[in-house]
């Protein structure tokens, strides 16, 4: 009896747990639309110097949130982690510099692009073991954020394309990337282009090789099968593009050079 | 239909945007996390290393762990008020050896050697054993010390008013009951290794978490590579454990 008593009151209690997480509205939270992150990805997130967060995303999603009229909270955590929290409904949408591809598609549902991203290779301005896109084949260990098209594309097999696991070192975040550059663990850096042109511009012995690796499209990532939360939010997305405020959020943080 | 097919078709269903049952989404997830494009050697990979890494790392610590632990325990039970100089220095670099060591985040000593220390190495797994041995071997020093500093000093006493020795008394009478009170403290602390070199994957390592990590970033999947990570763990722990108290069921056949 005992026994029963204390598994009915574990079961209450997990179930009260998960009534947490209900909601009835649109998003999780009433009002509000919250907005998971990795906040180490300037231009497009970042965090501010008094603690609050600021980038190409985070005012894209501002506008966004103000269009369905909610309010908007930028919760900040690793890369992956923003993403589980979307599928897990911790929160509505994912903004993180989302690249789209087949393979995702499986487990989440993408809005319509916002911003383009470009992948450039970051060098040691010394460096002769990469001078050019085709020096990346030539057995050097490239370094790329894990998640990132860099890394998907770097890791993929010879025959697809790319330089096999063995040559990619895939780090938690760009900067350890940078770092791990600097130290000479790696020859060379794959990276989204906006963050790279802060790092070089933070670290002088740095340069970015002329030649793009890759071109790709941002998108905001929603829990799969959340087809109402995904048609507000392209609905949104639409009409910002079309009267042009997120090209003027996009001109305020990269300027044109 | 083979499992294989039927888990390709339910990928490109899923990527079509229908929404599949409980039992199809589950084996989708799983053919994705660990079956398609071979990514289970990845798994395979880093099961290996966190096992290189924590066995590396296991013996540099018990190694690091028995001299600082001796060191430590002749210098404090030296009769005299002076131990004598030299030992004395031994025993404070021990001291600091296990204050710093204990005293800072393992994560931090791990970036420390890893980005300043051996800056430019990249053999990761080394790197990583060392530090993880330095680590644990702080640890495993105080589980030692505490297990010899436990044993009744009248038994020291004894032995010496037998006419045995310092390291006569230590070797057949100290060690021998002090094995038994450090063997499941130190069983703690080799478990606590395995599982704490997940935090290898900060310098890139790729461990059996990193391969969990990578193969999610990949795919945007939820949870199944991480449950497939968590299982592994726990069954190498679970293995560890048990060989833990083999040991000491036959180190207590003698104390009847």
């Amino acid at each position: 009896m005992k026994k029963f008593v204390t598994m009915l009151l574990v079961l209450v209690m997990v179930l009260s747990l998960a009534a947490c997480g209900g909601s009835d509205g649109l998003t999780v939270e009433k009002g509000k639309l919250h907005m998971s992150t990795n906040a180490e990805f300037p231009p497009y997130e970042m965090v501010t110097n008094d603690g609050g967060f600021e980038g190409i995303d985070v005012e894209v999603a501002g506008l966004i949130a103000e269009k369905m009229g909610l309010e908007l909270v930028v919760d900040d955590m690793g890369f992956t982690a923003a993403l589980e929290a979307v599928q897990n409904g911790k929160s509505d949408i994912a903004m993180a510099g989302i690249t789209v591809n087949e393979e995702r598609k499986a487990n989440m549902d993408f809005s319509d692009s916002y911003a383009t991203g470009i992948q450039v290779v970051i060098i040691k301005a010394d460096s002769p073991a990469v001078q050019s896109l085709d020096d990346l084949a030539s057995g050097v260990l490239i370094g790329t954020q894990e998640g990132t098209t860099g890394y998907i594309y770097c890791s993929d097999t010879v025959e697809n394309g790319g330089y096999g696991e063995d040559h990619v070192m895939a780090y938690e975040t760009g900067a350890v990337a940078i770092q791990a550059l600097l130290a000479g663990k790696v020859d060379c850096v794959v990276i989204d282009n906006q963050p790279a042109q802060e790092y070089v511009k933070a670290n002088p012995g740095l340069e970015i090789l002329d030649t793009e690796f890759a071109v790709e499209d941002y998108a905001i990532a929603v829990k799969k099968g959340n087809s109402q939360l995904l048609s507000e939010v392209n609905k949104a997305l639409s009409e910002l593009i079309a009267d042009g405020s997120v090209q003027k959020v996009v001109d305020k943080y990269i300027t044109a050079d | 239909m083979g499992w294989t097919a039927w888990c390709e078709q339910l990928l490109i269903q899923a990527q079509g945007g229908s929404a599949l049952g409980p039992w199809a989404e589950l084996n989708k997830d799983f053919y994705q996390a660990f079956v398609q494009e071979g990514r289970w050697k990845m798994y395979l990979e880093g099961v290996g290393n966190t096992l290189k890494v924590a066995v590396l790392a296991l013996m540099l610590g018990v190694a690091l762990g028995l001299l600082v632990a001796m060191a430590r325990t002749f210098h404090d039970q030296q009769r005299e008020e002076r131990p004598g100089f030299l030992l004395g220095i031994l025993n404070g670099i021990c001291k600091v050896y296990t204050t710093v060591i204990r005293g800072t985040p393992m994560m931090v000593q791990l970036l420390i050697m890893a980005f300043v220390v051996f800056k430019s190495s990249r053999n990761l797994v080394g790197v990583a054993a060392l530090a993880f041995g330095i680590n644990s071997g702080a640890y495993v020093a105080e589980i030692i010390r505490g297990g010899l500093m436990s044993v009744d000093a009248g038994q020291m006493e004894a032995g010496r008013s037998l006419g045995l020795n310092y390291i006569q008394t230590m070797r057949h009478i100290i060690i021998p009951q002090a094995v038994k009170n450090i063997l499941p403290a130190l069983g703690n602390e080799l478990i606590t290794l395995l599982k704490e070199t997940s935090i290898v994957t900060v310098i890139g390592l790729r461990d059996l978490t990193k391969a969990a990590q990578l193969v999610t970033s990949k795919t945007y999947g939820g949870f199944m590579a991480l449950f497939g990570v968590a299982l592994v763990y726990l069954a190498m722990v679970m293995v560890l454990s048990w060989l833990m108290g083999r040991l000491e069921r036959r180190l207590r056949s003698s104390e009847r």
